[in-house]
């Protein structure tokens, strides 16, 4: 279970807005996480706390298929995404490095900046705690649940070669 | 079955796939460059096997950060030279031989025909150009394929784009790929094949369908891909010669009764060269609505439009003029072979003349990395693929897209304008 306070963006937020690309010079998760969300809202490191959640509208993470964006996102102590849509590659990138993304439309719409929100991981249950909401994520497919329960695709294909 | 569908399904040994499927495939070739590979190399190691599934079929390609801008970029490329060597990887580029990575590969017949590609780099649906099928994808997917040879694919389904008729004057591969993104929007075709066609199409070289295919991502596509046809054979008959490539490749076709989530066809007689203003893509306008926008700087190259025909056009319209005396012009050729071929064919004296700057190939500027990077208030016209805030620097700097034959022009001119003004 996640319970953190939401941040709100809007449609279309490119990776390079996640992360600038002046910052992949390093793939160290820790140093790309001082920059997460830069070029959306340059404040963001300040404002936000750990266990926030982003939420946002379409296409979130379109653009480059820079895994340094879920990295950053993960890194920094957000808990969860939670979009109208993702982009394909970031949607991907999410799942196989364990970084939890939701897709509600409704949920986004019904989520203001700053309401406390709580998420039940694994049936992917969101819970708006300032307005008593409730709303449900599209599920995954069974195969890509499987990565999620081994903890990323690594671990997944590892287990999968080692037995 | 679509184009798309056909190699999938072969990589996978069906007979037969339907869209939404979730199938295991097995790649032909996995690519990664100097930003990406890293953590492919990092996560690769986690997996622990002791070889790469195919030496011959990894290729790095150090292409973003190089030549080396600093002392982070520079270790992050010994990192793919070191996992080189040690795997014994073929296809490591180091500077000299290296070149932009989506127009390196098919130029040294890396991906052909039939292939199933995927890189860890978003324009990696450049080969779709080819008849290929081929998608980006992130770090993560690159160390697993390294490590078993597969990629976990859910089959797209295909939106098929007709363009009919003759392409206006000034008109090139950009802008139809442009005019396309501008009319389904940066996520008109997420998780889907864009599959492009019609008389305009086959009438494109290679270097034109290229540029579209590499744009597919820009409008969310999972794949760009054109059919093989008579112009593509002749360029991968001249390609595996060229490079004595051992390897056979294989032509597909969508079945006349194909089905498509939608057929969207485009007159060429409406398109003009098109302008893709900040912040997206899709957010562009015709030429000629375009206004009088003062420029800062030109881009030339990438690889959207690095290739010998974008030269040509470029030094085209450069030829015996010179560039507006309030704007840097830096022109990018995408590999070495191209800088020698602009070296023969003259096409360097023509821009030396006319006061730009030519770069050895990189990324650098299009990702706001170095060799060009944009100050607070800048604004420049880019041949490259993506104008997102912050893209080419300064997060209040501003990126206007083009053609190549627009972005000569606007050199000239110092504002965006078209060669019809010169």
């Amino acid at each position: 279970m996640i319970l953190g306070k939401a941040h709100k963006f809007g449609n279309n937020i490119d990776t390079d807005a996640i992360i600038p690309a002046r910052h992949l010079n390093t793939h160290d998760p820790a140093e790309l996480a001082k920059h997460v969300m830069e070029d959306a809202d340059p404040q963001f490191v300040n404002k936000m706390k750990p266990n926030d959640i982003i939420v946002a509208g379409e296409n979130f993470g379109c653009g480059s298929s820079r895994e340094h964006a879920p990295i950053a996102i993960k890194a920094s102590g957000i808990s969860a995404v939670i979009a109208k849509s993702f982009a394909r590659i970031f949607y991907r990138n999410a799942i196989n490095i364990g970084l939890p993304i939701f897709e509600s439309k409704e949920a986004v719409e019904g989520i203001k900046a700053g309401d406390e929100i709580e998420i039940e991981l694994t049936i992917g249950e969101i819970r708006n705690v300032t307005t008593k909401k409730n709303y449900k994520a599209t599920a995954f497919p069974p195969f890509m649940q499987q990565i999620i329960k081994a903890g990323g695709l690594i671990e997944y294909v590892r287990r999968k070669l080692h037995g | 079955m679509t184009i798309t569908e056909k190699i999938l399904a072969a990589h996978c040994g069906k007979a037969d796939l339907r869209p939404g499927e979730l199938i295991n495939a097995k790649v032909d070739l996995v690519l990664g460059n100097d930003i990406t590979a890293p953590t492919a190399i990092k996560e690769f190691e986690r997996i622990g096997v002791n070889k790469v599934f195919d030496k011959d079929r990894v290729a790095l390609v150090p292409d973003h950060f190089t030549p080396n801008k600093d002392i982070k970029s520079a270790e992050q490329v010994k990192m793919l030279r070191e996992f080189a060597r040690k795997y014994n990887i073929t296809n490591f580029f180091e500077i000299g031989c290296v070149g932009i990575e989506h127009a390196l590969l098919p130029e040294l017949g890396l991906t052909l025909p039939g292939d199933l590609i995927i890189g860890a780099d978003s324009h990696t649906c450049t080969y779709g150009a080819l008849g290929a099928f081929s998608t980006g994808v992130g770090s993560t997917d690159m160390a697993a394929a390294m490590a078993t040879g597969e990629v976990w694919l859910k089959v797209p389904e295909t939106i098929k784009f007709v363009f009919k008729g003759k392409l206006n004057k000034w008109v090139e591969g950009k802008d139809l790929i442009l005019y396309t993104i501008g009319n389904i929007g940066v996520d008109g075709a997420r998780y889907m094949a864009m599959e492009f066609t019609g008389d305009a199409i086959r009438s494109l070289s290679m270097d034109q369908r290229f540029t579209m295919a590499n744009m597919a991502i820009e409008a969310g596509g999972k794949n760009g891909i054109i059919e093989p046809d008579g112009i593509t054979i002749r360029y991968v008959k001249e390609v595996i010669k060229r490079n004595n490539i051992k390897r056979g490749y294989t032509l597909y076709k969508s079945d006349p009764d194909a089905k498509y989530a939608k057929v969207i066809e485009y007159n060429c007689k409406d398109i003009e060269p098109q302008v893709a203003l900040p912040s997206l893509p899709s957010n562009t306008k015709p030429i000629s609505k375009i206004g009088k926008i003062r420029l800062d700087q030109v881009v030339i190259g990438s690889c959207t439009n690095g290739r010998i025909e974008d030269m040509r056009i470029a030094a085209k319209i450069l030829k015996g003029r010179k560039k507006h005396k309030d704007i840097r012009v830096i022109i990018l050729p995408a590999t070495q072979s191209i800088v020698k071929q602009m070296i023969k064919e003259g096409l360097m004296d023509i821009f030396i003349d006319a006061q730009c700057a030519v770069s050895t190939p990189t990324c650098g500027p299009c990702l706001g990395g170095h060799m060009g990077v944009l100050a607070e208030g800048e604004r420049a016209l880019s041949t490259t693929n993506r104008n997102f805030v912050g893209r080419m620097g300064h997060p209040k700097s501003e990126v206007f897209l083009s053609n190549v034959a627009v972005a000569a022009a606007s050199a000239v001119l110092g504002r965006i304008g078209s060669p019809e003004e010169l």
